[in-house]
């Protein structure tokens, strides 16, 4: 059952092809950040099922007694530095969105695009 | 003056011409003065080489390091040293010429034409003088870049045109195959200087070697060996004199001086004589003379005709270097002088009938030779040069290119010289006839006689020229011997 | 610890403690001039690092003085020295020289930030080059890349919002995949490190998670450099945004993710992956060609000056990626050559744009007609320019060129079809840009305009920049050094 044993690992997979799927399929750019969203997470998992060790705490300090084994911390921590990277990412994108709304009046994409080509 | 600031000198003063000429900008006869001085200065720096040449000193001097093992380098060489002669006496000549034709014509931007131009004439002083291949390319280049505005002067739809096919059949032949060439010439020999006895032999096979021979050839497009020759005609839409002393000396000498110092120093003759594709190039060689001349017949534009005559001329050149006898060599580089000498007469005459009477079509000329006599008559005897008739300079080296073929027995090189000088009197003389005994069909819109006389004093000083170089050519062929060895 | 030790931190340090002063200087000329002296002091050290770096491997610095592999670390090689030459060389030129346009297009409002954004920018893109850790590579890749959309959109062309827009998903796409293959490589080998990371890859006992890393990182960084077919958010992102700011980029962005590209594939995976030099050049060289056919035929095409620049770019991307998947020496050199001339040449023919932009409202060919009668300053220096992207002896362009032919020979018959590529790809540069020098010389302008000049800062920057490709078109030395002993350096992982 090695194969189902690894099943973060599938559902990573299967984040990161929804999320890819969004940016690609949708033409609305708030969806389409949506979809970025979800493609960040879906990494953010894959680091964070690596860090876990069977068994193991947090890796803070312990009281004799108590059981040596903890989860690898590192992964952890540059996740929560790729957590803040995407949320400027997304903000960043969002904000991008409500000034493509000022300028055109729309965020569906194929509108945007004929509205650029009459400029 | 030690030759290597003279070497310096000969490049350095038309680019220092340039921001006088710009600063002279509004006051025409200033700027005129200025290019005569740098054009004087300039041939007084080039021909104060000559001694050097003649007696057998190679003069260099190093500017600075390029890469590792490439300079660029300049080395006072006889074939060199001649061109730059060459080109920077008929640089005053066709100054002079230049002052009555843009004037007589009331061009626009004259500025910019004196100033291109005397950037085109440092290019080819860098090119006559260039001690490696790398220094060649990066004054050729220049070369085609600095005549690319003077093309395009009259910034006409059909200027443009001219100056595109000009430029890009130009640059696409250098960068597309000469470029390469001199790089593959670096990987396998490790050095671009220019060698006696080549460079090559024993470090490429012989089919590379024909392959890399090609490449030169047809790389080297201000040659015009067919089928790059399209840039010629094309850049007759420029004012007369460019096409005068650029597109009939400088830019087409630079091409044929760039293969025979690349057949001479970087193959050598003796290695190319068993590359087996070097028949293939004579025969190109040889079916351009031809096929140019044919050409040049079916010509009703003078200029059109003149720049085809100028293809078939240069092949000539290019022929007689790939003939490999040591006799053809000497020919090809007196033909780079005569044809100098007729070509640019030739020019400075159409730009003169031109100038006077708005005339550019062959058809046109009858009775023309009665109210130009001079003009008419220089323009005869740059024909009889371009034909090969005594006494003119065309004779002589049509002489030395004949005595090699003899030398070697190649009697397709025989075959093509009487085919097209048959071609050349059959366009030439009728032109020549029209102008003198034909009368003229309907009175000019104009009268009109010589055209300015700064125009005329060129054409008759060249037409002078082309007759004393048929008995004084003695110091040209010394030259040569300088190179080659005296011949068995 | 002396100050000379303290150089490498101080690259990164520079620009990003800058970069928050900026925004709080207020909306007068302050954060410029901030900018400025910040971005000529980064200059001064990369300058003072390239001298250091040339005749030693590498100079490592521990961040806060834990040592590496858990420390992270700060390396300088040659080629990061070279890469941060171009960054804050780049970067001073521009804002140094172009202060009127970026006056003119970014909103008074919005300068303060504008300019935090750019030190940002510089500060993330000197990061990227001097680190040594991969996951600190990634932090300030989206540094630089959020400063750099930010900044895209800051003029106010409202067309680059879109652009910017497409080209944050595809950058963060780019990174992100980037960020799979780290992890991936963390997941069997336990270290960040790059130099830990290749001692120890070839340890790992299961190398297909490192493949599957290998394909993330080289696809993700391939994005962000605008390797072709992944070059669709380039032309827009470089055409609508600021002009100043489009010299910025185009001169130093796109090489910095090559930079990193060549540093996984060289350093990481060449020396302990079987044949991963067949696949990498398998995968690379057919797209490297393709993106300079294509790329070259679409600029030839391209009827707005800016667009037409940045197809060109794509092209010249292409080149470089030429170069680095010969997998020789001589490829790799004339490759990274290629980055430091190419970017001279780009910034030069893009400053040329700005101070075009001064004076024409519209950049599309068809209405540049006799500009160079209006400007002809400007557009001799872009005629110099151009001359430098074509390859014409005596300009740097030239230079890179001679390398990648010698390169292409020295492969054998194969290389006889890739200089066929090479000089094709040159005769249609010519076309394009020959297009942009005919139009402002020889057509009659619309309207009888006098002259009328850019400002003169502008003006003197370009040309500064046009003898910049002059002068390393005849002394080449320097980046040359700097390229070769990269390429050696690189290639001694090369099995």
């Amino acid at each position: 059952m090695r194969v189902f044993g690894l099943y973060n690992y599938w559902v990573f997979a299967v984040l990161l092809m929804i999320g890819l799927y969004a940016i690609i399929a949708r033409g609305n750019l708030v969806k389409k950040l949506l979809g970025l969203s979800i493609f960040q997470s879906a990494v953010f998992l894959l680091y964070i099922s690596m860090a876990k060790v069977e068994g193991g705490t947090a890796p803070i300090l312990r009281y004799a007694g108590e059981p040596e084994l903890s989860s690898n911390p590192l992964p952890h921590v540059l996740i929560l530095t790729a957590i803040v990277v995407g949320i400027s990412t997304i903000a960043l994108g969002l904000a991008i969105v409500v000034r493509i709304r000022e300028e055109f009046g729309t965020i569906e994409e194929d509108e945007i695009q004929s509205k650029v080509r009459d400029q | 003056m030690t030759a290597a600031t003279a070497i310096l000198l000969a490049i350095a003063l038309p680019l220092a011409a340039v921001p006088l000429i710009a600063l002279a900008r509004n006051r025409p006869d200033l700027r005129e003065s200025v290019s005569l001085a740098a054009a004087a200065a300039t041939a007084a720096a080039a021909w104060s080489l000559l001694p050097e040449a003649l007696s057998g000193e190679r003069a260099a001097v190093e500017v600075f390091r390029f890469l590792p093992g490439l300079s660029i380098r300049f080395e006072v060489e006889p074939l060199g040293a001649m061109f730059a002669a060459l080109a920077s006496l008929l640089w005053i000549v066709s100054t002079v010429y230049s002052i009555g034709y843009m004037r007589g014509n009331a061009e626009q931007h004259q500025t910019r034409y004196y100033i291109f131009f005397a950037i085109a004439i440092g290019s080819t002083m860098g090119v006559a003088l260039a001690g490696n291949l790398l220094t060649l390319f990066l004054f050729y280049e220049a070369l085609t870049l600095s005549t690319y505005p003077l093309v395009a002067h009259h910034g006409d739809e059909r200027a443009r045109r001219g100056a595109r096919t000009y430029l890009f059949i130009l640059l696409a032949t250098s960068i597309g195959l000469l470029l390469p060439a001199i790089v593959w010439t670096w990987s396998v020999a490790g050095t671009l200087e220019f060698t006696a006895g080549g460079v090559l032999e024993g470090r490429i096979t012989d089919g590379l070697a024909a392959v890399l021979l090609l490449l030169y050839v047809l790389g080297t497009g201000k040659a015009a060996v067919m089928p790059v020759h399209r840039w010629l005609p094309a850049a007759m839409v420029a004012p007369t004199p460019v096409s005068a002393l650029l597109h009939a000396v400088a830019v087409v000498k630079a091409g044929v001086f760039t293969i025979t110092k690349v057949v001479i120093y970087v193959f050598g003759l003796e290695f190319l004589a068993h590359v087996p594709a070097e028949k293939l190039l004579v025969w190109l060689a040889g079916f351009t003379v031809v096929a140019a001349s044919i050409v040049a017949m079916r010509q009703t534009d003078l200029k059109r005709l003149l720049a085809y005559s100028t293809v078939s001329q240069l092949s000539y050149i290019v022929l007689a270097a790939l003939v490999l006898a040591p006799l053809s060599e000497i020919g090809a580089a007196i033909h780079i002088v005569a044809h100098a000498f007729g070509k640019i007469t030739l020019f400075f005459a159409a730009g003169a009938i031109y100038v006077a009477s708005k005339k550019t079509d062959v058809m046109q000329l009858s009775g023309i030779g009665l109210r130009m006599p001079w003009t008419m008559a220089a323009f005869a005897i740059g024909a009889l040069s371009m034909i090969g008739v005594p006494p003119t300079a065309g004779f002589v080296s049509k002489w030395y290119i004949i005595a090699g073929a003899f030398q070697l027995d190649n009697y397709f090189v025989l075959a093509v010289l009487v085919a097209s000088t048959g071609l050349n009197a059959a366009y030439f003389l009728p032109i020549v006839f029209r102008a003198f005994f034909r009368p003229e069909v309907a009175a000019p819109a104009k009268e009109h006689g010589e055209a300015p006389w700064p125009m005329v004093a060129a054409l008759a000083f060249t037409a002078a020229m082309t007759v004393a170089f048929f008995v004084f050519n003695g110091p040209v062929v010394e030259l040569e011997y300088g190179i080659l060895g005296r011949p068995r | 610890m002396t100050f000379a030790e303290q150089l490498p931190a101080l690259a990164v340090a520079v620009p990003l403690g800058a970069a928050p002063v900026a925004a709080l200087l207020g909306r007068g000329s302050l954060p410029w001039a901030l900018a400025a002296v910040a971005s000529v002091a980064s200059f001064a050290v990369a300058l003072l690092l390239a001298v250091a770096a040339a005749g030693v491997d590498a100079i490592s610095y521990d961040v806060g003085g834990w040592a590496a592999p858990y420390g992270i670390e700060l390396r300088i090689t040659s080629f990061s020295a070279l890469l941060l030459l171009i960054i804050t060389g780049a970067s001073s030129a521009v804002l140094l020289g172009t202060k009127a346009s970026l006056d003119a297009e970014v909103a008074r409002g919005r300068r303060p930030y504008f300019y935090a954004a750019w030190l940002l920018a510089v500060g993330g893109l000197s990061g990227i080059v001097a680190s040594g850790d991969a996951f600190n590579i990634f932090v300030f890749m989206e540094v630089s890349s959020l400063a750099t959309y930010i900044l895209i959109a800051g003029g106010s062309d409202s067309r680059a919002l879109p652009a910017v827009f497409k080209y944050l998903v595809m950058g963060t796409i780019g990174a992100t995949f980037y960020l799979i293959g780290v992890g991936l490589i963390y997941m069997m080998t336990g270290t960040l490190n790059l130099a830990d990371m290749e001692a120890r890859i070839g340890g790992v006992a299961d190398l297909k998670p490192i493949l599957a890393a290998v394909g993330f990182v080289t696809l993700g960084l391939a994005l962000k450099a605008g390797v072709f077919p992944l070059h669709v958010w380039l032309p827009n992102a470089y055409a609508w945004s600021p002009h100043a700011v489009t010299a910025f980029i185009a001169a130093c962005s796109t090489k910095v993710s090559l930079y990193v590209l060549l540093r996984f594939d060289f350093m990481v995976f060449q020396g302990s992956l079987a044949e991963h030099g067949v696949h990498f050049s398998g995968f690379l060289l057919p797209l490297a060609v393709l993106a300079v056919l294509v790329a070259s035929a679409t600029a030839m095409s391209e009827g707005h000056l800016k667009r037409l620049l940045a197809w060109s770019s794509i092209a010249q991307v292409g080149y470089i990626v030429l170069g680095a998947s010969l997998l020789t020496e001589a490829g790799l050199t004339a490759g990274i050559v290629h980055m430091f001339n190419h970017a001279l040449a780009k910034g030069a023919l893009f400053l040329a744009v700005a101070c075009l932009a001064t004076r024409f409202a519209s950049l599309a060919l068809a209405d540049l007609a006799g500009a160079a009668r209006r400007m002809p300053w400007t557009m001799a220096a872009f005629a110099v320019g151009a001359l430098s992207l074509i390859g014409i002896p005596g300009t740097a362009g030239f230079v890179s060129k001679w390398y990648l032919v010698l390169a292409a020979l020295k492969t054998g018959a194969a290389g006889a079809a890739l200089v066929a590529v090479i000089v094709i790809s040159s005769l249609m540069a010519v076309w394009y840009v020959w297009r942009v020098v005919e139009t402002a010389w020889f057509r009659v302008p619309a309207a009888g305009a006098g002259r009328d000049e850019a400002p003169l800062p502008m003006l003197a920057m370009l040309w500064l920049a046009a003898l910049a490709n002059v002068w390393f078109g005849l002394q080449p030395g320097l980046p040359l050094a700097l390229s070769e002993s990269a390429a050696t350096a690189l290639m001694r992982y090369v099995q």
